[in-house]
């Protein structure tokens, strides 16, 4: 495992900016996630680390060594795809044996022995070693697919949305796995996704992509507490954060230049007492069970969030809103800091 | 609008029951939804009141007539599958008057239609696009007026989110359940995808096999699940299960769980036969240094304002729901603390609820 650096890389497909000068260090050891929609790069992005695209611009650092113009063969980098791509005709073990087998890894059959039990007891199929590859449910065809990646111990893994072709229940499953799995071997990942949950329980730290753009890095904690922007604000979060004119709340004490208050479900206490400076109508309420999504009418906007089961609420319903510390964002939709006297004022006062 | 009902419906393929022996009612104007695995047979029964699969036996009325016999065209009924089957070359007045057109409807009474349609759902300023040039949302909001436009009896709807990622599919769940509000027509709406279910319907049919495990509402067969099966298919995660100590009776205010004295809701019924199950959902676990349930933290899962601790049990997995603020990590000897007002004793070898003073409540109102 290595440390993985990129360099103000540019790639271009004809007028498109796939990716613009983009930055990014990836510590030894360390998962990092990089989040994003359909077409904000993300692929791309592994794709010039793994070597099979070539960047335009910048340069790409595998354990120091620039390998910018190396082929990939050279790179030592395993990569995992979406869907997964066994031999059928093979069993899980000489799947699992067989990038090991390369004729340019020379690697003995004792050692290879060792290396695949290693591995399909950190992934839980020891027990299907001889089975052929078409035998096995989805979920344990994409954890020999992910298997045979970990067999070899190279600089980085590059992964692009291996779980999105499962169902929920084995993409849960699997998420926390993948996590133990990276603990236990202090792996390297580079992992890229579109499913904002999955950034945020496994990533060491997050990337957060929009049209090639690198917006934000940091610790999931990070990015959902202390967001750079409104757009990076709306990436995590369930119910998404809420994003409300300024003018529309009179009663928050926001500093001057603040264009727009964003609520997340943190933010809001909804109160029955009359009195209240924020006056809502309840519109729905959604019962997930665990959690009910409320979503509320207030000065003419929708705010969603949040409330105890337990809490009677129904449609039509009148309520109060307190706000306590919300995020501010100016014109341009970059965060403001707000002043610690304006979060204490505002808890203060219970709005 | 009207009110469908089915009475005994059967259907089997040779010696495969598809669906067995099924009754229920859908209020008429209410949102009902068909949830389970792939099949279990909710598509077969919605083809059924469809007209587009005769059942083997049993009835279906529609605003109370029989039309069991009659052929899908005469039920006046809309079938919705995947939203997105538009006409590209249409534009989108065309796509929403289409299946008006193909009933001969006159054009005057068309355009009026029409127009009625794009108001209800928003669009008025789309009618002369091409459909090609609209975003997915929009895409999805023509697909429905077409659906609509025809003003029937009820609508019926095959997974027809299920093309979207998850983040849209929840608001266009939000944008159905809206439009559902305004026109208030009869809906059955068949998918395997709970927070779908848990955040439209009024009340949810869970199938297994064939057969209809529950009907409720959202809250009940979340909170009350009449089977580890339900319980374990609603929810995210699911409902845990810690294996118990039987047998259990009638009377019994705690069971026995890892050797440790759980309290639980009065039971109020004798199940001898195992195996036991203790159901708890992950937001009434808590963790508690003093608690004689023992156990050892596998993993945990940062969701922003909550967080899922994964707990290693003996052989079990125990997933909770906690605040993001509560600091533990992987590898941490914990104690382990259950809500015992919302906890559910399954037994026997179909997993079934005993019955309880929570189960008791819903009686009682």
């Amino acid at each position: 495992m290595a440390e993985v650096v990129l360099r103000e890389v540019t790639k271009r497909f004809g007028e498109v900016e796939a990716v613009a000068d983009f930055s990014l260090s990836i510590a030894d050891g360390e998962f990092v996630v990089l989040l994003g929609p359909t077409g904000a790069g993300k692929t791309t992005t592994l794709r010039l680390v793994a070597g099979l695209e070539a960047p335009d611009g910048g340069q790409v650092y595998i354990d120091g060594r620039d390998v910018t113009k190396a082929p990939p063969a050279v790179r030592d980098v395993a990569f995992v795809f979406q869907q997964y791509s066994l031999y059928p005709h093979l069993t899980v073990y000489d799947n699992l044996a067989f990038p090991l087998r390369s004729p340019a890894r020379r690697v003995s059959e004792a050692e290879i022995r060792k290396r695949v039990g290693e591995i399909a007891e950190l992934l839980h199929i020891e027990k299907k070693l001889e089975n052929r590859a078409t035998r096995l449910s989805g979920g344990e065809m994409q954890r020999v697919a992910i298997g045979r990646a970990l067999v070899r111990q190279p600089m980085i893994y590059l992964m692009d949305e291996p779980l999105s072709s499962l169902d929920a229940k084995l993409r849960t499953e699997l998420r926390l796995e993948l996590k133990r799995i990276q603990m236990e071997l202090g792996a390297t990942i580079l992992y890229v996704t579109h499913d904002q949950i999955e950034a945020m329980t496994m990533a060491s730290r997050i990337g957060v992509l929009r049209e090639g753009k690198l917006l934000q890095v940091g610790t999931p904690r990070e990015i959902y507490e202390r967001p750079e922007s409104a757009y990076v604000a709306q990436r995590l979060g369930m119910p998404q954060i809420n994003l409300l004119p300024a003018a529309a709340l009179p009663g928050v004490r926001a500093p001057e230049e603040v264009k727009t208050i964003g609520i997340r479900t943190d933010h809001v206490n909804i109160v029955m007492a009359n009195g209240a400076a924020l006056a809502a109508q309840v519109h729905r309420v959604e019962h997930l069970g665990d959690q009910n999504h409320v979503h509320l009418n207030c000065n003419g906007h929708t705010l969603v969030t949040l409330s105890d089961p337990r809490q009677p609420l129904a449609a039509g319903q009148e309520v109060g809103l307190e706000v306590v510390a919300p995020l501010y964002f100016d014109a341009s939709g970059q965060r403001i800091e707000a002043a610690a006297e304006h979060t204490a004022e505002i808890t203060a006062r219970g709005l | 609008m009207a009110q469908i009902r089915v009475e005994g419906l059967h259907k089997a393929f040779a010696n495969f029951v598809a669906v067995g022996d099924s009754n229920f009612t859908i209020d008429d104007r209410s949102f009902f939804v068909m949830l389970g695995p792939s099949g279990c047979g909710k598509t077969t029964t919605l083809r059924m009141i469809a007209g587009l699969e005769l059942p083997t036996e049993g009835r279906i009325l529609l605003g109370g007539d029989d039309v069991t016999s009659q052929r899908a065209a005469q039920r006046d009924i809309a079938f919705v599958f995947q939203l997105f089957a538009l006409y590209p070359h249409m534009d989108v007045a065309h796509n929403i008057g289409f299946p008006l057109r193909c009933q001969g409807v006159p054009g005057k009474q068309i355009r009026r239609q029409v127009d009625d349609t794009a108001r209800m759902l928003r669009i008025e300023n789309l009618m002369n696009h091409k459909v090609s040039k609209l975003s997915a949302g929009d895409r999805q909001r023509v697909a429905l007026g077409r659906a609509i436009v025809r003003r029937p009896k009820a609508f019926l709807m095959d997974e027809p989110l299920g093309a979207l990622d998850s983040e849209f599919r929840h608001l266009m769940c939000n944008e159905l359940r809206d439009l559902h509000e305004r026109i208030g027509a009869t809906t059955v709406y068949v998918t395997h995808d709970q927070m779908e279910a848990m955040s439209m319907a009024d009340r949810i049919a869970i199938m297994n096999q064939g057969y209809v495990e529950q009907i409720g509402t959202p809250q009940e067969v979340y909170s009350r699940p009449a089977s580890m099966f339900v319980a374990d298919f609603i929810g995210s995660p699911p409902m845990n299960f810690l294996p118990l100590e039987g047998p259990v009776r009638t009377g019994d205010r705690a069971v026995s769980v890892f050797g440790a004295r759980v309290d639980v809701p009065e039971v109020r019924e004798d199940i001898p036969e195992g195996p036991f199950a203790l159901g708890v959902r992950p937001e009434h676990v808590t963790l508690s240094d003093s608690a004689p349930l023992r156990g050892q933290v596998f993993g945990t899962e940062y969701l922003g304002t909550t967080q899922i601790v994964t707990v290693d049990m003996a052989d079990v997995q125990l997933k909770a729901r906690l605040s993001a603020s509560v600091p533990v990590s992987a590898g941490d000897a914990v104690g382990i603390s259950l809500d015992s007002r919302h906890l559910v004793v399954f037994g026997g070898k179909s997993g079934r609820a005993a019955k309880s003073e929570l189960f008791e409540d819903v009686r009682h109102g």
